[in-house]
């Protein structure tokens, strides 16, 4: 038994097995984004799906980012033929509704789609409470460094990206990055009205 | 029904393989030879039982048995028969039977042709396919169980993976690679078998091995061309290699295989290089597993790669076994395998293969550490990195290069002595030749080095080896007074394994002209365009005559009738799809290829107005394309070749020896 | 279409769950509706127009497009996960050409142009990683491997030609030709 080279040749495959034992606890399909934490990218772009009641701004209207300095922004990604965005489509309406009146600006941002599929589509799901804008060319959403759809990005009300959600949502991931950035808002920017909606903030938290 | 009957086929085989790889070695360590027949019979019963178990899947499929998990996974009422029973490897359940049944189907063949064989070797080589069978087994019983019951029984499936359906060559590549692929455990079983039973000091394991090896480098090769193929024909970008993981998996082998088959020739005629052989076998053995452990258990992304639970872990923890068995074995018979080294000339063709298998092995690494080097780079910097084409490209295409330049000086080269003065003649004309290729690439417009490189060594190459056909015919045909085809069936047939080689190497020139070719002076074009209208790519010029819809059973299709002109006769019609699968909201883009032995006309059909008034097409023009898949057709020969039995020698032969053919020839 | 590889196996993986779980895909069904009804229709969401900036002149631009095709090859699809945005036909691949060639032309310079997706996708996005840093290992180590192997060709050649020629006709064995 050469006992040299046996060594040798175990100790070169322990740390490969290793580095495979540890790759297989990652997905490597998940890639981070480097936008979370910077400044995020501004956008003008015209609605083309109105929304519903107060949250309603009317179709042909241009959106602009940096008009809603001060508001925490939701911003989706979304398309009429991505199966995934079927199954956040209610959690997301229902909770921008249940925001009414807040200072949290929902946007649907169409992607890779044409705005009458997306129209009709808003009609087969019941509804979208807040408005969509369209984004041809898919500018937006490569400045936004997307890699698919649904993917959700959180904007504080300074205008940064503060957590990108990749795939579909739920009611409780939203509702609680929502309330930790209006919160955080509050926080810096204490105003008269602070008191109610950060009392509104431990009982939406535990919503599941 | 089925699923039961394929469920339990398994599981009894399971038990069978179990039984056997226990008890076979207590039998060969008794020396009781008796006991050694019913190892071999376990090896039997289990490809029996296997078989079994892949016919019932297959039968599941094709009658649309969706209580069995594989099929309602992959199954559909629509989907034509053909593409139905081919849907036995498109997911990753199947493609473990399919795997399964294929190693089965090796062992059974191996120990059935040496069964009569004394001494340990064999029923040792018969132990550790056994010992492979069994993981496969165990991952079908346990994460990759296909045979799982489905309640409530659904009355129809989505179908296979759109892409998997979408051409016939998804029925010709995975089997091809399969058989390459699981083919080299045999060889890998044999240098067990001679570590195991203490027989590894003579060649036996190296002749015994000889043809599985060949044949599955034969299919795996056969695999590559047929990947590449399908990815040209299929994917709609006009390429057909991508450096993609599940490319580098089957590509890793196929290099250290390719080393083995020239360095064991060192070992046959020299005796030298033995451990370096046995490494390389083992080394291949293991890239299998690796590169399918890379594509199934989902740690690197990839665009084939299959999707997944915890096999991951099983393969991890054979891989595991296998290396550390083999390192211990190869270790404990280092002693025995040490061998004399003697040259007799610095520049010989022993010198030739050294550096064939420093290229090749260097490559292999290239290869692994790119592919692998996302997971090192995220594991070390926590960072996600890339590792594509443009790497690829810029690290191997020197090697590639320099194995060409090899792959002529090589055959040139004589055993056991320096070149005499004939080696000018021998490579004088494939100079010559080689610098005419590489002017005309300059003439066509790169001025790309390696391209440059490519197509000098190619031409270079091409005659080097075209000419040792010729010089051994023509000194037959002086000597014997035969006609030419006759002498050069003789020749070949005299000295298959020299003259197998030598065609695989033109092979090699073929695809290399292809590739180098069709990288340097693709043209491509996309353009809209209305009914009457036409584009011109590389002087070809293609008239848009009208789009069409059809609803087939199992899809919808769009397409496009597009006309090749030559003046204003239509050369040939050209129709690319778009195929809508009710499983996907996204079209299946269908190229069309016309082929010609110049290049071919590529047309991908990139998106249409709903009236027909508009289509966007992508136009390309890939130079010398189809001379890859000529190459690769050349290539097998070139293994076929080699694994026929060689001529018993012909009376007069033997009477007269002659003083050119064969043996003689070439090193003189 | 989006890249539809990496689509269509979220698709079946999907579809795949849903029918092992016993719900027949049935229940999918609206989902499955894209496909066209015997009539031609828009193949999906409007093909790339490149969006105003860049004029006649640039669109046909070989400089620019030659230009844009040696910058895209080395960008990666976020879509398609193997290939280039030059070489992907997936609908955002093209977009992302797309920008490449509007910054091309608006002057930015190629590093710029790469800087813009590296801030946007992270290093990921390019197909060659950046040669340096930890990053030069995958670059040195096959370089290393050749010459220390060539080295060691060099030595064992020198050492087995110092050894003493084989008497002629003392070979191991008389194999068989190549």
């Amino acid at each position: 038994m050469n006992w040299k080279r046996a060594s040798i040749a175990a100790a070169t495959a322990a740390p490969v097995i290793g580095l495979f034992a540890w790759g297989l606890t990652r997905d490597p399909n998940s890639i981070p984004s480097p936008l979370p934490g910077r400044e995020a990218p501004v956008f003008a772009l015209q609605v083309f799906a109105p929304g519903q009641g107060e949250l309603m701004r009317p179709a042909g209207d241009t959106v602009r980012l940096t008009d809603l300095r001060g508001t925490v922004v939701v911003l989706n990604f979304w398309a009429s033929w991505c199966l995934a965005c079927r199954d956040e489509h209610a959690a997301l309406s229902d909770v921008a509704r249940s925001y009414a009146g807040q200072p949290v600006q929902f946007l649907g941002v169409l992607y890779n789609d044409v705005p009458d599929k997306g129209t009709a589509w808003i009609a087969e799901m019941g509804g979208q409470s807040y408005p969509s804008v369209d984004d041809p060319g898919a500018r937006v959403a490569i400045d936004y460094g997307l890699y698919g759809v649904p993917e959700t990005f959180f904007l504080d009300a300074t205008g940064r990206v503060a957590y990108k959600h990749t795939g579909p949502v739920t009611a409780a991931v939203v509702r609680f990055k929502v309330d930790s950035l209006m919160a955080a808002a509050l926080h810096a920017a204490p105003s008269p009205t602070a008191a109610d909606t950060a009392g509104a903030n431990p009982k939406a938290g535990k919503v599941q | 029904m089925t699923r039961l009957l394929a469920f339990d086929s398994i599981v009894v085989a399971l038990a069978v393989t179990a039984l056997g790889a226990i008890l076979g070695p207590v039998a060969v360590r008794r020396g009781r030879r008796d006991w050694v027949m019913y190892l071999y019979a376990a090896v039997y019963t289990n490809f029996v039982l296997v078989t079994v178990s892949t016919l019932a899947l297959v039968y599941g499929l094709v009658s649309h048995d969706f209580s069995i998990s594989y099929v309602a996974q992959v199954g559909s009422r629509a989907t034509p028969t053909f593409y139905t029973i081919i849907s036995l490897w498109g997911a990753l359940e199947g493609s473990i039977v399919f795997w399964a049944w294929v190693l089965a189907m090796y062992a059974a063949a191996v120990v059935w042709i040496n069964r009569k064989r004394e001494g340990n070797l064999v029923p040792y080589a018969a132990i550790t396919l056994l010992v492979v069978v069994l993981f496969f087994h165990i991952l079908l019983v346990g994460p990759a169980n296909p045979f799982q019951p489905v309640f409530p029984v659904p009355f129809d499936g989505p179908g296979p993976n759109p892409l998997l359906q979408n051409h016939i060559l998804m029925g010709v590549h995975p089997p091809l690679l399969y058989l390459g692929y699981v083919g080299l455990t045999v060889p890998f079983a044999f240098a067990m078998g001679a570590m195991l039973s203490g027989e590894v000091a003579n060649d036996d394991w190296i002749r015994l091995s000889r043809r599985w090896t060949l044949a599955s480098w034969g299919f795996l090769t056969a695999a590559i061309i047929a990947g590449m193929w399908w990815s040209y024909e299929v994917l709609g970008w006009g390429g057909y290699w991508a450096w993609d993981p599940v490319e580098n998996a089957s590509f890793l082998p196929w290099l250290t295989c390719t080393a083995y088959l020239h360095s064991v020739l060192v070992q046959e005629r020299r005796g030298m290089l033995k451990l370096w052989n046995l490494n390389l076998m083992v080394g291949t053995f293991t890239l299998t597993i690796l590169g399918t452990f890379l594509t199934r258990s989902g740690i690197i992304s990839s665009v084939h790669a299959f999707t997944t639970g915890t096999i991951g872990y099983y393969f991890l923890a054979f891989i595991g076994v296998v290396l550390v068995s083999t390192l211990f074995l190869v270790a404990g018979n280092s002693d025995k395998l040490a061998s004399e080294g003697r040259l007799d000339a610095p520049l010989s063709r022993e010198t030739a293969f050294l550096l064939n298998n420093l290229f090749f092995t260097v490559f292999m690494f290239t290869v692994l550490i790119g592919t692998l080097f996302p997971l090192v780079a995220e594991a070390a910097r926590g960072v996600k990195v890339s590792v594509g084409e443009p790497f690829f490209n810029k690290m191997t295409l020197p090697l590639m290069v320099a194995l060409l330049f090899l792959m002529g000086v090589g055959p040139a080269l004589p055993w056991k002595k320096a070149p005499g003065p004939e080696l000018r003649g021998k490579l004088l004309p494939g100079l010559i030749v080689g610098v005419l290729f590489a002017a005309a690439a300059l003439v066509a417009g790169t001025r790309n080095v390696y391209s440059v490189l490519a197509f000098l060594f190619a031409g270079f190459s091409l005659v080097v080896n075209v000419g040792e056909f010729v010089r051994g015919a023509s000194a037959r045909v002086t000597a014997h007074g035969e006609s030419w085809i006759v002498a050069l069936s003789r020749l070949v047939s005299g000295n298959r394994r020299r003259f197998g080689g030598y065609t695989a190497h033109i092979g090699v020139v073929f695809v290399a002209l292809g590739i180098a070719a069709s990288s340097t002076f693709k043209q491509e074009q996309e353009a809209t365009l209305r009914p009457g209208e036409t584009v011109t790519v590389a002087g070809h010029t293609l008239r848009f005559k009208n789009a069409w819809g059809r609803e087939e059973k199992q899809r919808q299709v769009i397409g496009a009738t597009m006309e090749w002109m030559d003046g204003d006769r239509v050369r040939a019609v050209i129709e690319p799809r778009m195929n809508y699968y009710p499983t996907s909201d996204q079209p299946v883009p269908t190229p069309d290829v016309r082929n010609t032995l110049r290049g071919d006309i590529y047309l991908n059909l990139m998106a249409f107005r709903q009236d027909g008034s508009t289509v966007t097409v992508k136009v390309i023009w890939e130079p010398l394309v189809p001379w890859i898949w000529l190459g690769g057709l050349i290539l097998c020969l070139g293994a076929i070749i080699g694994i026929l039995p060689e001529r018993k020698r012909l009376a007069g032969d033997r009477r007269t020896p002659s003083p050119a053919p064969s043996l003689t020839e070439g090193q003189p | 279409m989006t890249d539809v590889r990496t689509f269509t196996r979220t698709v079946l993986s999907v579809a795949a769950g849903l029918a092992i779980a016993g719900s027949v895909v049935r229940a999918q069904a609206p989902a499955l509706s894209a496909a066209p009804e015997g009539a031609l229709q828009d193949s999906g969401a409007p093909r790339v127009k490149v969006q105003g900036t860049l004029t006649d002149a640039q669109k046909n631009d070989p400089v620019l497009e030659a230009a844009t095709r040696s910058l895209a090859v080395q960008l990666r699809c976020p879509v398609c996960q193997g290939e280039s945005i030059q070489d992907s036909p997936s609908e955002l691949a093209q977009q992302m050409r797309a920008v490449v060639k509007e910054q091309l032309a608006s002057g930015k310079s190629p590093d710029e142009v790469k800087n813009y997706f590296i801030s946007k996708y992270g290093e990921w996005v390019l197909l060659e990683p950046k040669a340096r840093g930890f990053n030069l290992i995958v670059y040195m180590l096959p370089v290393l491997l050749v010459l220390g192997g060539a080295v060691f060709l060099v030595y064992i050649v020198r050492k087995w030609t110092a050894v003493a020629p084989v008497p002629a006709g003392s070979t191991p064995r008389t194999g068989d030709e190549e």
